[in-house]
């Protein structure tokens, strides 16, 4: 998939993690905890919310370098990333929202993304003009538009109503399928992640440790809803066991 | 619209209602000041006397505007250098303006340069204040998107940062602007032998009310257009991805 001798691997190894909080306590987020992802796969970080998800999610993407430990991303680095939050220019248009992030982008390219994502009659909208999924939606073809070695997505359809998160959810397996990057998804949605992930890291209550690493097989394209209640369950038990 | 006009016509009525009360030479009529501004154009005084005064809140605006947008950001961004620049601020933002103009003409001599350099000293502090206000509140949010996404530093200056300084920027024009000129008509009167500052300095020792109002009305006009016809169009293509109320 990529040229010989061009590491397209994610390493994650991290010691530990802590905050300084106001009262001046050390306060651990984040335990041993350690991954890889090989070139393409799709990763799905799962935990309970404010086990430090996102936190593990910023170090990777270098917004956050207070921590002990060793992150390696793959070839180049570039990274393409979907906040919580769309987190767009409200003085750019969609368009140049996109362009801004991905300079190298060809016009054949984004009219495709566009396209596939719905978004091609609102190139000239400023972003105050779109709806939350709308906007939710330029922000997955912004980070798509990078042609990233990594996509990192965090909780990408939160606050969006089921329907509309389904769709998404679709047309980012889409995306992700007509072009294989190495991604790592974080969500506290199960159905989410097995929707979309080839591998499911479940992470403890916080300090957050790798408690599980649940492989699921069968092609994202094939997998029907009984196969993804049987994943499910096997979760909820891990989940269970580990929780409680 | 017509509101605006009333109020105008209301303005003047009251100000020839005034001058009948008071006397011509306290307060001379509306229609002698503007044959008085004739007559100042026609001899070409109006326009050459403008002409060093507008250039001259030109350059100390453009001056004071640039220096205290660099420092207020850098002050807004950067935690010691706003400690290092809060003391000078400080001092800068209470002295008197008459005090750094008086200052300027005694170290540098009557010259353009200490004038200009007068007036700029006295609108930078301000001009700083607001740009760092304005850094202050800049979205950390934005700033970790353009990082991640790896925009460069002119980039990141052109479509982050500066629009968010855009209204900031734009209150500090606003009130710039209007202090600048205030302050080169002090300079003048004091140190110059040209410009609106200096006609009016000459005016008040020959006790020429018209005069006075002739110059000190024909500028409010030039600063009015200004204000219509540069100002207010820049601001509105700043604003224009606003959402406009219904």
């Amino acid at each position: 998939m990529s040229p010989a001798g061009v590491r397209d691997r994610l390493d994650v190894s991290i010691k530990q993690k802590s905050y300084r909080a106001a009262s001046g306590d050390q306060l651990q987020v984040l335990g041993e905890l350690a991954f890889s992802l090989a070139g393409g796969e799709v990763a799905a970080l799962v935990g309970p919310s404010g086990c430090g998800k996102t936190t593990l999610l910023r170090i990777i993407a270098g917004l956050d370098d207070d921590f002990e430990g060793n992150v390696a991303l793959p070839a180049h680095g570039m990274l393409g990333m979907v906040f919580q939050e769309p987190r767009l220019l409200p003085w750019r248009t969609v368009e140049q929202n996109v362009r801004l992030a991905a300079p190298k982008a060809t016009d054949a390219g984004l009219d495709t993304l566009f396209q596939t994502l719905g978004l091609a009659a609102h190139r000239d909208h400023y972003p105050g003009e779109l709806s939350l999924g709308l906007a939710r939606r330029v922000a997955l073809a912004r980070a798509f538009a990078v042609e990233p070695d990594l996509l990192l997505l965090d909780e990408p359809f939160v606050s969006l109503d089921d329907a509309l998160a389904a769709r998404l959810r679709d047309e980012l397996a889409e995306l992700v399928n007509s072009r294989p990057v190495t991604t790592l998804l974080v969500t506290h949605n199960v159905e989410e992640a097995i929707g979309l992930a080839d591998r499911l890291l479940l992470l403890s209550l916080s300090p957050a440790r790798v408690l599980a690493d649940v492989a699921v097989t069968r092609p994202r394209t094939l997998r029907t809803p009984q196969e993804i209640a049987v994943i499910r369950e096997e979760i909820a038990r891990r989940i269970n066991q580990a929780y409680l | 619209m017509g509101a605006r006009l009333i109020s105008l016509i209301l303005l003047i009525a009251a100000w020839y209602a005034g001058s009948q009360l008071a006397g011509a030479r306290l307060l001379p009529e509306p229609q002698a000041v503007a044959l008085a501004i004739v007559d100042e154009a026609r001899s070409g005084a109006l326009a050459f006397n403008l002409g060093a005064t507008l250039a001259r809140v030109a350059v100390a605006f453009t001056l004071a505007m640039t220096l205290g947008s660099v420092i207020g950001l850098a002050m807004g961004r950067s935690r010691l250098a706003d400690r290092l620049g809060d003391p000078w601020l400080i001092v800068l933002l209470n002295l008197p303006a008459l005090v750094i103009i008086v200052l300027a003409y005694v170290w540098a001599g009557l010259t353009e340069t200490a004038a200009i350099a007068a007036v700029a000293l006295n609108k930078l502090p301000i001009a700083t204040v607001t740009v760092r206000e304005g850094a202050r509140s800049l979205d950390r949010a934005l700033d970790e998107m353009a990082q991640v996404f790896r925009m460069g530093a002119w980039a990141r200056m052109r479509h982050v940062v500066l629009p968010q300084l855009a209204p900031y920027l734009a209150a500090a024009a606003r009130s710039g602007l209007s202090l600048v000129w205030k302050i080169v008509l002090i300079v003048e009167l004091l140190g110059r032998p040209n410009g609106v500052g200096f006609e009016i300095g000459v005016a008040f020792q020959l006790f020429d009310v018209t005069r006075i109002l002739a110059y000190a009305l024909a500028f409010v006009a030039v600063m009015l257009a200004i204000e219509t016809f540069l100002v207010q169009p820049l601001e509105r293509h700043v604003a224009r991805w606003r959402p406009r109320p219904a």
